[in-house]
């Protein structure tokens, strides 16, 4: 299984660790990667609040240079706000022949050109349905099975779009969580929004939404996550929270791959849990 | 609101209007909303203001800037509708006009988008230090300096400041703003 592989800019710097895990989990999995060559910013909600071409435009650099790479047709992203996107953009010029023609004038600047013949695919999409799930099985060990992991999943990997989860009822992380031994925590919360960049520009309604999460995960190990802003929600803000409403929400979040890794006999340096913002040490101490 | 600024809205969200045209004001979206409790005016009653050219009440709450892409409202809306694209229209609208109430909003979107615009990817230290100046309150870095200094301290930020750069995508940005004048 080849992908070329598409990090975005959180995955350099503030979730440096989705990045390492994802590269380790996949190659342990016998997935090859290979960076998108010169890749930049998908826009994030940034672009789309300020112009629509240029929500579309930046995207399209960067399906065209996997296009110009000639390798996988299947783009790995594991940030789903930068899967979206991507995934818009995918989806769009196929209906709209005179955006594509727009976003094609502006990417002329570059000598770049956007013919269509990539596929968006979520890190999660991948690891459900592609990746044999034998794989986690076999390199699973006992002490994952003390475990009550609650899968998060946020929005942008489930919606609007309706590929390889339920949008209403997301339940594709169950499968993988059960192969390493340990047992899903029962909760709703786990297709909710975290408030996305509400907690810093209207802080009062980003906080209310990541504290509901928060104290709906009570009584889980960990929260996993698949998207760098809903990880740096849920674990920067537990302190503030949990002053705010007297309560001790301090809960260990890690992303997916870190916790498939560790469960695949991977140690706790090499899928760097030390860059994590939450306190992890309750969780290690049970599945180490 | 003055005449001007009224017609230039009406204008900017033509398209916005056209996408919830066919609105049967179910209230679907004000009740999958996630940040309803905290909107001065419901997603349902917005549509319907949008629809019957209320640029006044719409522009003069912050209902459309509490939207946090969650596209629930997208999912479920018995038309089809695509309201959170219709959302972000009346974002770009009330930043394009440099509306004073979503400033902070704004600000911090323009300067996420310049650190882009010159090194293609975004800059997290940079780009925030753009935003504090652009805000020009000397108490708001304090709100984040708890999470800057815990990321420095992990080396997953780097300090730079807003200087200097030819810039990676200026050519691109720049064709962009010609296209959509």
């Amino acid at each position: 299984m080849n992908y070329l592989y598409y990090p975005g800019c959180s995955l350099e710097g503030t979730s440096a660790e989705y990045d390492i895990s994802t590269r380790l989990l996949m190659a342990a999995a016998g997935v090859q990667l290979e960076e998108i060559e010169d890749w930049s910013c998908c826009g994030a909600t940034a672009a789309e609040s300020q112009s629509h071409l240029l929500s579309y435009v930046l995207p399209a650099r960067n399906l065209a240079l996997a296009e110009k790479m000639n390798r996988s047709k299947e783009i790995l992203v594991p940030c789903s706000a930068c899967y979206l996107n991507l995934k818009k953009t995918e989806a769009i010029i196929k209906k709209d022949k005179p955006l594509l023609k727009k976003i094609n004038t502006v990417l002329a600047e570059e000598d770049l050109v956007l013919k269509g013949e990539m596929k968006v695919r979520h890190l999660l999409d991948v690891l459900s349905n592609d990746v044999d799930i034998e794989k986690i099985k076999a390199g699973s060990h006992h002490k994952m099975k003390d475990l009550v992991v609650a899968p998060y999943y946020g929005c942008q990997c489930l919606r609007p779009f309706k590929i390889f989860d339920d949008p209403e009822d997301p339940h594709s992380m169950d499968a993988l969580i059960q192969a390493t031994g340990a047992s899903v925590f029962d909760w709703d919360m786990g297709g909710q929004c975290c408030g996305a960049s509400n907690t810093s520009t209207k802080p009062e309604a980003g906080m209310a939404l990541v504290g509901n999460i928060l104290k709906a995960a009570h009584g889980a190990d960990a929260i996993l996550t698949v998207c760098p802003m809903c990880q740096m929600n849920l674990e920067s803000n537990q302190k503030k929270i949990s002053h705010k409403e007297g309560l001790d929400l301090d809960i260990p979040v890690l992303f997916l791959p870190q916790f498939l890794g560790l469960a695949m006999g991977k140690t706790l340096t090499d899928v760097r849990l030390d860059l994590n913002l939450s306190n992890t040490r309750a969780f290690t101490e049970k599945a180490i | 609101m003055g005449q001007t600024t009224n017609d230039r809205l009406l204008a900017m969200t033509e398209t916005a209007k056209e996408m919830v045209g066919t609105c049967i004001q179910c209230g679907t979206c004000t009740a999958s909303c996630p940040n309803t409790e905290f909107m001065d005016i419901t997603p349902r009653h917005m549509w319907r203001l949008l629809l019957t050219d209320h640029m006044d009440a719409i522009f003069s709450s912050k209902s459309f800037i509490m939207c946090s892409s969650c596209y629930y409202c997208t999912l479920r809306c018995p038309r089809g509708l695509e309201l959170t694209a219709a959302m972000s229209l009346l974002k770009q609208a009330a930043s394009k006009l440099e509306l004073k109430q979503f400033r902070r909003s704004s600000l911090f979107y323009k300067s996420f988008l310049d650190s882009v615009k010159k090194h293609g990817r975004v800059k997290e230290m940079e780009f925030m230090t753009q935003y504090f100046m652009a805000m020009k309150n000397p108490v708001l870095p304090f709100a984040y300096a708890v999470l800057g200094l815990k990321l420095l301290s992990k080396g997953k930020v780097h300090p730079e400041f807003p200087f200097g750069s030819k810039g990676k995508l200026t050519a691109l940005f720049n064709k962009v703003a010609e296209l959509e004048g």
